[in-house]
């Protein structure tokens, strides 16, 4: 569908859209000339203790663009989308024309590379997803799934999703198709381009010394639950003494939630993997 | 050109250190838009309002609230929050040392490139060391006033550090169904298996590229320019019907493929 003017997208990172229980994208995964459709979910959650910013009396404030000349608040009909090719001179993109820039195929995770999912170095790995099946193509979900677990293989593919490309990996874990965006070679910088020193000779006895302190304190096995969020945890903790204390309380009328209502990204997941979604 | 460090501390390894200098690895390389207002095609900036009034609020007006209910917010002030965080250190400590499989790829965040910070020596010894034993160290520090998990590893001959999430940040695939419907039988499997073993290959990723932001760089650039450059619409993909067929037909447009390639 054609749009006339550019509204800036105003989720504009790709950390998932949690207030709601649609997907943050719909495509199809393809290999060979199988075509699984499938739905994008986040697989990270993202701030678990905001902070909100309110007024001088505790009212909850709102971000919002302004004219710089005018003064005015903004709405989305009034911006564009520019492109500064000389300075103070854009050149306006419409979402309209961003999407046509994509051709054809780009809408697909085309999967045309299978490589051991332990090659890829962690430095590419960026943000975390999962798929989910569509319309009805669990089975062929399942096929490959199924198939790339008893290979131990992961997919590689570039998509185009929100105005931007990706190279994206997908592998499965416990049944389950996850996708996992990653930085493309060009975007990696190099040890020279950043100026690091060159490696030259070093002490065999300087290497045997670390060599065993890797031995030394070596374990079998990382527990991943012990990666906590401290800060989160002092943050709440703090929170709750206040409010036990019923120190710097402020209570608002709320008349209804802005922007939707928040509903829990594990619940919008389960219902999407175990088919119960509205139709299409 | 060379970078600048962003940060500089002091790997821990027990009593041992190493001194560095932390360097992005990262350069983001997205075509990047401003937001103009279309009467004036200026540039346009943010601030916090009253959503009522449309009454800005200046920034040393704002107060912080955590909302505990909703229209219920306990306000914390600046001095507060300072509190919370954590003390400032050079120290990068390393306290064990996994395997490279031990972590999955939804932990990692951002890596940062490891350079020596006076002492060379130790500094390669120990990228050697971590290669050799095919280990990753698993740090922590405070960097910027936030608290950091990562893993320490050796990138060929340097030493690289990725940041983790926490277990909070990530979802586990262990807490989700799995879609429902029949499992697939064994023909199915075998054509799936074979056609995946076809493109079965060896990590590059100079074979990825990122098309679509050249398009969209030249598109600008010809918009600049003053031309009309020409676009076309993008059509969806339709369903697969039998799988089957469509698995033996692909096996066999592979097979072509790459005879013809070879």
């Amino acid at each position: 569908m054609a749009r006339k003017k550019a509204t800036p997208k105003k989720t504009s990172d790709a950390s998932g859209d949690q207030r709601s229980a649609r997907p943050f994208w719909s495509g199809t995964l393809t290999f060979g000339l199988v075509s699984v459709p499938v739905d994008l979910y986040p697989g990270n959650r993202t701030n678990r203790a905001p902070l909100r910013m309110l007024s001088p009396e505790g009212g909850p404030l709102a971000r919002r663009y302004y004219s710089e000349k005018s003064g005015d608040n903004l709405q989305d009909d009034d911006m564009v989308r520019g492109f500064e090719f000389e300075k103070d001179r854009y050149v306006i993109v419409t979402d309209d024309e961003l999407e046509r820039l994509a051709p054809e195929q780009s809408r697909d995770i085309d999967l045309r590379r299978f490589v051991p999912l332990e090659d890829i170095p962690p430095l590419y790995f960026d943000r975390s997803y999962f798929l989910a099946p569509s319309q009805g193509s669990e089975k062929a979900y399942r096929l490959l799934a199924q198939t790339m677990a008893k290979q131990k293989l992961a997919g590689l593919a570039t998509f185009v999703m929100r105005g931007k490309e990706y190279l994206v990996t997908i592998f499965p874990e416990d049944g389950i198709l996850r996708a996992e965006t990653m930085r493309f070679a060009d975007e990696i910088r190099s040890p020279k381009e950043i100026g690091l020193p060159e490696k030259k000779k070093v002490a065999v006895a300087t290497v045997k010394k670390f060599e065993r302190l890797i031995e030394k304190h070596s374990a079998s096995h990382l527990s991943l639950k012990d990666l906590k969020d401290e800060q989160t945890e002092k943050l709440l903790k703090l929170v709750e003494k206040k409010r036990k204390q019923h120190k710097d309380i402020v209570e608002v009328e709320v008349a209804e939630r802005e922007e939707g209502k928040v509903v829990d990204l594990m619940e919008a997941l389960k219902k999407s993997l175990s088919g119960k979604r509205r139709a299409a | 050109m060379a970078a600048r460090a962003i940060w500089k501390g002091d790997l821990k390894l027990n009593s041992t250190k190493v001194p560095v200098k932390l360097y992005a690895a990262v350069q983001d390389r997205t075509v990047r838009f401003h937001i103009l207002e279309e009467k004036s095609k200026t540039r346009v900036k943010q601030h916090m309002i009253e959503p009522d009034s449309g009454k800005e609020i200046p920034s040393d007006e704002i107060r912080k609230g955590f909302e505990v209910k909703p229209g219920t917010f306990v306000i914390l002030d600046e001095e507060e929050l300072q509190k919370l965080e954590p003390e400032a250190s050079r120290e990068i400590e390393v306290t064990q040392f996994v395997l490279p499989t031990e972590i999955p790829p939804e932990y990692f965040d951002r890596p940062y490139y490891l350079g020596p910070d006076g002492d060379a020596g130790a500094y390669f010894a120990l990228a050697e060391a971590l290669q050799k034993k095919d280990r990753e160290g698993v740090a922590h520090w405070v960097m910027r006033k936030q608290p950091y998990a990562g893993v320490l590893r050796a990138e060929d001959d340097h030493l690289m550090l990725v940041t983790l999430r926490n277990a909070e940040e990530v979802l586990s695939a262990k807490d989700l169904p799995r879609p429902p419907g029949r499992a697939p039988d064994k023909k199915e499997l075998a054509m799936a298996t074979q056609l995946v073993e076809l493109l079965k290959g060896e990590f590059d990723p100079k074979e990825f590229k990122d098309e679509y932001r050249e398009r969209v760089m030249e598109f600008v650039e010809k918009k600049a320019k003053g031309h009309k450059p020409r676009l076309h619409l993008v059509k969806a993909k339709k369903e697969t019907t039998s799988l089957d067929k469509v698995l033996s037909k692909s096996i066999d447009a592979l097979k072509k493929k790459q005879k013809k390639a070879a």
